[in-house]
């Protein structure tokens, strides 16, 4: 005998997620999830990122490592409220999920945020199939990761709005094609809006900066 | 990687869908459709699913994974490709502007119980 189901394995997680949505709509507040492998340079690059909205743009962070502080005890420098998770607590998992974002918001004022950036796990896999709420998705691939990343991690570069080349300070020690890789990148998705940027001498940083201010602006207006 | 967590929602997926009537009826199948365009190695699946079913009511039901292929369709000229390679655009006019019609799937579809004796 058969029964019929049809039930998405990640409902529980989507409907999470569509909660988190709900919330952070009715509290005007852009929502940024910002994916990569390990070592590509996401904490680095908010660093740059938050000392250049701060203070006009209310920021917040949410950052998910399997274990540490680290990243958020960087991040705190910035004088931006810093919520760190540690998915070892939750079995050691490689991606932020939905319930737990839901979780860290509540240790955020919401009412003094207007632009909440995830910063997930590093992992260029998994991240990508778990909503977590966001408005917006980005992913860093920084240049001493190879060209063809986007073609061998298609989920990820797919589902990403805004792809941001990394570490471009690096370019004249490596034999590294940053056309290829950009090529690479639009040809996964031709929509995605790639910048290119060096987290360490903020070169290329401000056009990127630019979009998150103006999406952030962008929300609050809808409302 | 969290093919384990995946494999532990089935699980419940599963459970709730059996009536209680049938709940000591044993499970001998569960039919997942799964899209080329997720991030799940259906071979892991396969073992984290027999490992999180073991000492239990689900322990030595199979698996069965329906892969999908990743189906688009053209906004432009309307055209339904296939993707096998990671280049997302129009087989036919070569437009980049695409809606996904299938490849994203993770989804149990149906559940096979054994014959009640």
């Amino acid at each position: 005998m058969e029964i019929k189901v049809v039930r998405k394995v990640l409902d529980v997680n989507d409907t999470m997620a569509a909660e988190n949505r709900r919330l952070f709509a009715e509290k005007n507040i852009f929502v940024f999830n910002l994916m990569s492998s390990p070592g590509s340079g996401k904490t680095a690059l908010l660093e740059k990122v938050l000392a250049r909205l701060m203070p006009e743009t209310r920021c917040a962070v949410i950052v998910g490592d399997i274990c540490t502080t680290c990243d958020a005890d960087r991040l705190s420098t910035t004088g931006v409220p810093v919520v760190q998770v540690n998915t070892d607590e939750f079995g050691g998992d490689c991606h932020l999920a939905a319930h737990v974002i839901r979780r860290a918001a509540n240790d955020l004022d919401l009412d003094a945020v207007d632009l909440l950036i995830v910063e997930n796990v590093g992992n260029l896999v998994c991240p990508a199939e778990f909503d977590v709420g966001e408005d917006k998705r980005g992913v860093v691939l920084s240049v001493t990761e190879g060209e063809e990343k986007p073609l061998k991690y298609p989920l990820m570069f797919r589902v990403c709005d805004v792809a941001i080349l990394n570490k471009i300070d690096l370019l004249p020690h490596l034999d590294y094609d940053v056309d290829l890789a950009e090529k690479n990148i639009l040809s996964v998705h031709p929509q995605a809006l790639v910048y290119r940027v060096s987290a360490k001498t903020s070169e290329g940083i401000e056009p990127f900066v630019e979009w998150l201010r103006a999406r952030t602006a962008e929300k609050q207006r809808k409302i | 990687m969290h093919e384990m967590g995946i494999a532990m929602q089935i699980v419940d997926i599963v459970r709730q869908a059996i009536p209680p009537q049938m709940k000591d009826v044993s499970v001998e199948a569960v039919n997942l459709k799964l899209g080329k365009l997720t991030a799940v190695v259906p071979e892991s699946l396969r073992f984290c699913f027999t490992v999180v079913t073991k000492d239990t009511s689900l322990e030595g039901a199979k698996l069965h994974i329906e892969e999908l292929p990743i189906v688009v369709q053209c906004r432009g000229c309307g055209f339904h490709s296939t993707i096998d390679t990671p280049e997302f655009k129009c087989a036919q006019c070569g437009g980049p502007d695409l809606d996904i019609l299938s490849g994203r799937e993770l989804t149990v579809s149906t559940i096979e119980m054994a014959e009640e004796t």
